[in-house]
């Protein structure tokens, strides 16, 4: 046992060097120093505002990611997380308008917008689900669509009913009044409440895949779905249960974005976590806890990258290649481990 | 088996050997040291832009007015392009002023209206950083949401001018009467452009002895102020929608060039149609010859005064509307916005632009009643003429234009 352990480790490590070394020769390519880089971006995180920035973006992306693993337990790929994101945003939005002139309290609205978040995430993921399940269509294509219709009302939404007034622009709706924000740690654009929603939603997810039988039978039917089937387990009701409790989490996410990051609708309020969640989600292979980590390291890739336009004159799609590459390799390298260790 | 493992993990250990033997020097290290004349620390200022800084347009404007600031006072610039969500997703205008206050900045240029509420909440909570805000209007008397934040100044160029000078140029040229206009999203801003660009077509139609009700003049939104595939309307497509429908002058009133480019293939295949860019001198360059000139913004000397103010610890906020040197708009140290004639305008039509701009200097006010809003109801009396925040704050797009004033 150990030793499949540190068989693993090394075989990871090992991509890790992979995914940097060819990083680095794209970087050599175009004729930047690899070493000043990496410096540069992960130099540039070492302040308090820079920690609280990447955990700005952490947050949503730990919440997507702790969605997916839960599809990914039941052996789905919900490409749609994107739309669940973004359909949170639009519910979480939906309430702040509705409550932002009512007598109610304003933490106690804030808290109702992102449940409704929670239940439009999902809801749209009941969607891809109820296509996957009664309509046969597979979940990445029902989702890939879904997550365009999406986009397509948050962009009807902000340059229609919800606009700003007199305006038609994508920059997004009113911002909402400060008392519908999420209150920030002095001095930083990071909400305590935010990192709260995330270690939550991290944990119950971790609980139900390791200790529950929920989480059990969720993996027996994404191993094996006809054997799960066979063994009573109720198929298609968990299959669903994943995509309602992935949204759900999702939408959180977009909840999160609309009152901790931009307090507006904006048309790309999901900031692409989502794709990176999936990356994320691969990553640690179902292990709920690693993804803490490596959400974190995501996120501080994304937000490092920004010194590459601002110091080197590079773009930032970098830290995109780099998590492409690092999820790339670390695949390559399990599906060689297996291959090359003997079998015991 | 275990031979193979090794051998990979071998493999991967030279290779990084090998790519970290490649890297050149770290350039911090490569860097003279300052030469003892110079002054010890440049002033540095930082510049957030909407685009891609060479984008031919708006954001490249600004980018070459920090070029000119750097050279005039030895100071040197930061920048950021492309701040826009969906270019930089998860990012906030104010978190990358921040990371060019972390370069050292001490005065950050938001030089795009998206980034108003932006500038807003970082100037109040970095009031030791000083911040213009181009073409914004939080710090102006004026303007319904005032609000007095000592460290911001708003700095914008009397782009009206340009565009009547731009309008004109199309209604002296169009030969089926027919102009269109490529609107970027609607806002005050590009509603007052819109228009103003309409008055001056308007203004030099009826001076050729023609029926004002015959110019046709259709502004067409693309929803951003360029194109972000998915996101917006796509530009190209609006412009060619233009050429195919019996408009042969498209007016660009976004950031980028897409009316250029594709005015510039229409005539490659033998269509007689002219385009007006906007926001960037070199402009034209794109495609030259179809070109009826460009106003753009010359941000230059107000960059310059302000961040020269700063500099010296004499900055104080204010809300700055400058129009052109009348006495020569392409005057790079003096003019905020300029007028540079394309190869596409005739010499005869040439000699009657260089009569209304002459006009306009000598006191002729387009923005003077009778002029009515698009749904009919007066906006200016007969012989009123209009106040600046009637001006900046256009409500509507005017009577005799076609398309839309606001979302629907």
């Amino acid at each position: 046992m150990k030793h499949t352990t540190l068989n693993r480790i090394g075989f990871q490590l090992f991509a890790l060097l992979l995914a940097f070394g060819i990083a680095s020769l794209v970087l050599l390519a175009v004729g930047a120093s690899p070493v000043q880089i990496y410096k540069d971006m992960f130099g540039s995180l070492g302040t308090k505002g820079k920690i609280a920035d990447v955990l700005v973006s952490w947050a949503p992306l730990l919440l997507a990611t702790a969605g997916l693993l839960i599809t990914f337990a039941a052996g789905l790929w919900n490409i749609g997380v994107e739309g669940q994101i973004t359909f949170g945003a639009i519910g979480t939005t939906l309430v702040l308008r509705l409550l932002q002139n009512s007598a109610m309290n304003a933490g106690f609205i804030i808290a109702l917008s992102i449940f409704a978040g929670m239940l439009a995430g999902a809801l749209w993921a009941a969607l891809a689900g109820a296509l996957k399940t009664f309509g046969g269509v597979n979940e990445i294509f029902g989702g890939l669509g879904l997550n365009f219709v999406a986009t397509a009302l948050t962009i009807y939404l902000v340059f229609g009913p919800w606009k700003r007034p007199g305006t038609g622009s994508m920059s997004g709706t009113q911002p909402f009044p400060e008392q519908f924000n999420l209150p920030l740690f002095e001095g930083l654009r990071l909400s305590p409440w935010a990192l709260v929603v995330a270690v939550v939603g991290i944990v119950f997810v971790y609980f139900l895949l390791q200790g529950t039988y929920f989480g059990l039978r969720l993996k027996a039917v994404g191993k094996n779905f006809r054997a799960a089937y066979l063994l009573g387990i109720p198929t298609w009701q968990y299959m669903m249960f994943s995509f309602l409790l992935c949204g759900a989490l999702s939408g959180a996410a977009g909840a999160l974005q609309v009152t901790a990051v931009y307090h507006r609708l904006i048309p790309s309020i999901s900031s692409g976590y989502g794709y990176l969640g999936l990356m994320v989600a691969m990553l640690v292979n179902y292990q709920a806890i690693a993804a803490i980590p490596v959400a974190f390291f995501f996120a501080a890739l994304n937000i490092g990258s920004i010194q590459l336009p601002i110091v080197h004159k590079l773009d930032s799609s970098f830290s995109g290649v780099l998590q492409g590459l690092l999820v790339l390799f670390i695949l390559l390298a399990e599906g060689a481990r297996q291959r090359l260790t003997p079998k015991a | 088996m275990r031979t193979i493992v090794t051998r990979f993990a071998f493999l991967a250990l030279a290779l990084m050997l090998v790519i970290s033997a490649c890297s050149p020097a770290a350039p911090a290290a490569t860097e003279p040291p300052a030469a003892s004349t110079a002054p010890a620390e440049p002033y540095v200022f930082g510049l957030l832009m909407v685009g891609p800084y060479n984008d031919h347009g708006y954001s490249q404007a600004h980018y070459e007015a920090g070029k000119y600031v750097e050279e005039k006072i030895g100071a040197k610039m930061v920048y950021i392009d492309k701040v826009n969500t969906a270019d930089r997703p998860g990012t906030t205008p104010d978190q990358l002023a921040g990371d060019l206050v972390a370069q050292g900045a001490k005065l950050v240029i938001f030089s795009s209206d998206d980034m108003k509420d932006a500038a807003t909440a970082f100037a109040k909570a970095n009031p030791n950083i000083y911040v213009i805000m181009g073409s914004g209007d939080q710090v102006w008397k004026e303007a319904p949401n005032y609000e007095a934040i000592p460290n911001l100044s708003d700095i914008m160029g009397r782009m009206e001018y340009g565009k009547m000078i731009a309008g004109c140029a199309a209604a002296l040229t169009t030969q089926t009467g027919q102009i269109g206009y490529l609107g970027p999203l609607i806002n005050d801003e590009t509603r007052r452009l819109a228009a103003s660009a309409y008055l001056g077509a308007k203004h030099c139609w009826v001076a050729e002895g023609k029926n004002p009700a015959d110019l046709k003049f259709k502004v067409t939104w693309v929803g951003f102020w360029f194109n972000i595939p998915g996101f917006t309307a796509d530009p190209t497509q609006i412009v060619d929608d233009f050429f195919n429908s019996g408009y042969d002058v498209v007016m660009s009133g976004i950031d980028t060039t897409e009316a250029m480019v594709e005015a510039g293939k229409f005539a490659a295949e033998g269509k007689t149609v002219w385009a007006v860019p906007y926001d960037y001198e070199g402009a034209c360059e794109v495609s030259p010859k179809i070109c009826l000139g460009v106003p753009y913004f010359n941000w230059k000397p107000m960059y310059l005064e302000a961040i020269t103010a700063a500099s010296q610890g004499t900055f104080t906020s204010s809300f700055q509307w400058r129009g052109p040197d009348w006495s020569d708009l392409n005057n790079p140290d003096t003019t905020s916005v300029g007028f540079l004639k394309g190869e596409g305008l005739s010499a005869e039509n040439s000699t009657k632009i260089d009569a209304f701009i002459a006009d306009l200097a000598g006191g002729l006010n387009l923005w003077t009643g009778p002029i009515k809003l698009q749904d009919g109801s007066v906006y200016l009396a007969d012989g009123v003429v209009a106040t600046d925040p009637q001006v900046w704050f256009l409500p509507q797009l005017l009577e005799g234009m076609e398309g839309q004033s606001a979302a629907e």
